[in-house]
């Protein structure tokens, strides 16, 4: 009995991505999302500008490619286009998401637009070479910050699950991470739940991925993990930020 | 009894399998090159293998397929 | 005799800026311009500049777009994406008429398109590049040592004209290593009396501003800057010319498109054929003399561009479409070979027959 196979929703080609890099766990949990909620044949995903770029080659549904930070607003014209009939999801970087697509973002979040957006949150820009990203930690060396994040210069980073909860739009908003197998599994149960709000019509929810960088962090991929639970977690603490469902249910 | 199958020539050799089994019976070979130029992960104690898929959960590259 | 270091294209551009007095980058990270944000990262806290990573080359031109208010030298770089963004921003610099520099190393594209080199932002740089009528002035380097002098050279025009300056290089250029001297006598920068510093209480207020809902202002305003313009295109237009002089058959080239042709020139030369080379080194004023003055005894004209063909136009209105000019190009990030430019050169010369 197979216990354990690649998804049918994840296509059986080689990913780019560098070794260890957390990206194609985050892909496969998104496939296995789609494979157990039997919607291949209606999603459609959003690729971002940034590491997973090509992320349009690697799912078995059909694929956009946005320009950098705008994949909320063209996920919003893909749902509005048929908002029965299409599943759509994006799949941003922090770059993508945090930076030039903050606005993008917060709109979507705020108009509770019945999206699912997976947030993968390295602290460093990757594709580009590893300059800093809006998310990078105080003191965090980056091709941009070669002397250390230095708050007083460039501020602080941003914490968009903390940031959005503020807003009355957004559905769900977790915060997860891919770096050992339980939390693997919890961020497989935030992804298919973030799908399933979608599905159900509760609208806009959010799955915020703390995610590791090895070649552009220096380390090597355990120790990548590693960094995770020692710097990321810190400062952007994993759970749940908004549930608008289960705060409603309490009401009751 | 669990069989483990691995695509060995999509192995990366990043190591998140080897760290991840819980009965530290996964290994990269180091005397073996595959085809991307990696040292591949592989079994080395195929008997207590249990099939948890920890090692399957970890892989970016999903080249293991676990069956019990 | 100058010291002469090994340096990148895009590093040549920030080193030169800094040594032009240019304190404030603000940019984002886009390849194959990134060397340029990482150089300034590095020497700007040194030496008391700013250097920013803006949420977006949007708000990069913006920030741009500020310190230019208050008359100080400014630059940011991109590559051809970004450069679609910062548009709205560029019309604002000129509608404003602020002195900046921006510097766009060009990529395949369009859309996403590729990382490898492309002259496609040709139209973009030198028809302005966003919306209005207005024009930048349009530096065209074609060697490392001209990344680094056009960098000087676009913030003194820059300066002089109140308009703001693009460097547009192609990748190849950000990308490549040569040797570069650094020593350059740059120009005092001029008062800019209009600038937003502060009245202290001791002047009446300075406003930045680009918006005229009277249309008769608007219309003087452009008016005038048309005036100004022809001043710019009457004294600053720069080339190079190889070979000119009695040449049948005018390559038209620039970056490095013009480096390949030289080649394929001196090839064309030593099979007989009377072939030559023009340079235009700004875009924008277009050199249009050299290419008058060709077209009365050149046979042909070939445009060499890494594009579909766009400069091709302007070699058509400068020399009025008195002689055939045809184009050999690549897209999409391939570079012509001189094999390439000494086929078309040959055409051309066999009267346009293979």
């Amino acid at each position: 009995m197979v216990v354990f196979d690649k998804p049918h929703a994840l296509l059986d080609v080689p990913l780019h991505y560098c070794p260890g890099c957390t990206h194609g766990i985050i892909h496969r949990l998104v496939a296995e999302a789609i494979d157990e909620l039997g919607i291949e044949g209606k999603t459609i995903g959003i690729a971002p500008v940034g590491c997973s770029v090509m992320a349009y080659d690697y799912f078995a549904c059909d694929m956009i490619e946005a320009a950098h930070g705008r994949a909320p607003a063209v996920a919003t014209g893909v749902k509005r286009a048929d908002p029965e009939g299409h599943i759509v999801f994006t799949y941003q970087g922090d770059g993508d998401l945090a930076s030039i697509g903050m606005a993008e973002t917060v709109h979507a979040a705020a108009r509770n637009e019945n999206i699912t957006v997976i947030f993968i949150n390295n602290a460093i820009y990757g594709m580009t070479g590893g300059q800093m990203a809006p998310t990078s930690l105080p003191g965090q060396v980056t091709q941009t910050s070669p002397y250390g994040r230095d708050p007083k210069l460039c501020g602080y980073p941003i914490k968009v699950c903390e940031m959005l909860s503020e807003l009355d739009g957004p559905e769900y908003l977790e915060r997860v991470t891919v770096n050992n197998a339980k939390n693997v599994r919890t961020a497989k149960k935030a992804i298919k739940k973030a799908f399933q709000n979608q599905i159900d019509g509760k609208g806009f929810s959010l799955i915020e991925v703390l995610s590791s960088c090895p070649t552009n962090w220096g380390m090597t991929p355990s120790a990548a993990l590693k960094w995770i639970d020692e710097k990321m977690i810190p400062y952007y603490p994993l759970g749940v930020y908004k549930d608008r469902s289960a705060e409603k249910e309490e009401a009751k | 009894m669990a069989k483990l199958t691995f695509k060995t020539d999509n192995c990366k050799g990043c190591g998140l399998c080897v760290e991840a089994c819980p009965k530290h019976i996964l290994r990269l070979a180091e005397e073996k090159i595959n085809k991307k130029g990696h040292h591949p992960a592989e079994l080395t104690d195929e008997a207590a293998c249990v099939g948890c898929a920890t090692c399957a959960l970890m892989c970016p590259d999903c080249i293991i397929k676990v069956e019990r | 005799m100058a010291d002469k270091v090994l340096m990148k294209g895009n590093e040549a551009i920030a080193e030169a800026a800094i040594r032009a007095g240019c304190r404030h980058y603000f940019g984002y990270p886009i390849t194959p311009q990134t060397e340029v944000a990482a150089y300034m990262a590095k020497v700007m806290p040194k030496i008391g500049g700013t250097f920013l990573q803006a949420e977006s080359e949007i708000a990069a031109i913006n920030m741009v777009y500020g310190v230019a208010s208050c008359g100080l030298r400014v630059m940011t770089s991109s590559s051809s994406p970004g450069i679609s963004l910062k548009g709205e921003g560029l019309s604002y610099l000129a509608g404003a008429d602020l002195p900046a520099l921006v510097v766009n190393v060009q990529r395949g594209g369009p859309g996403l398109g590729g990382i490898q080199p492309s002259q496609s932002d040709y139209f973009q740089a030198t028809r302005g590049g966003g919306h209005g009528d207005y024009h930048m002035i349009v530096l065209a380097p074609s060697s490392v040592q001209e990344m680094a002098e056009l960098t000087v050279k676009g913030f003194e025009l820059a300066d002089k004209y109140r308009m703001t300056s693009m460097i547009l290089a192609d990748g190849t250029m950000g990308q490549m290593m040569e040797p570069v001297s650094l020593d350059f006598d740059v120009a005092p920068m001029p008062e800019k009396p209009w600038a937003t510093t502060g009245t202290k209480m001791a002047r009446e207020h300075n406003i930045i501003n680009s918006l005229y809902l009277k249309p008769d202002e608007l219309e003087k305003g452009n008016f005038d800057r048309y005036e100004k313009y022809k001043i710019v295109e009457e004294n600053e237009a720069r080339y190079d010319e190889y070979l000119t002089d009695d040449a049948d058959i005018i390559v038209a080239a620039f970056g490095i498109a013009a480096r390949v042709s030289r080649n394929a020139v001196n090839e064309a030369r030593s099979l007989g054929i009377k072939a030559g080379l023009i340079r235009p080194i700004t875009l924008w004023p277009f050199p249009k003399a050299p290419f008058m003055k060709a077209a009365e005894t050149a046979k042909a004209m070939i445009s060499v561009e890494l594009s579909m063909g766009q400069m091709i136009e302007d070699v058509r209105l400068a020399t009025e479409c008195r002689v055939p000019v045809t184009l050999c190009n690549r897209a999409g990030g391939m570079i012509p070979s001189p094999a390439q430019v000494l086929e078309a050169i040959k055409i051309a010369a066999n009267g346009g027959e293979n």
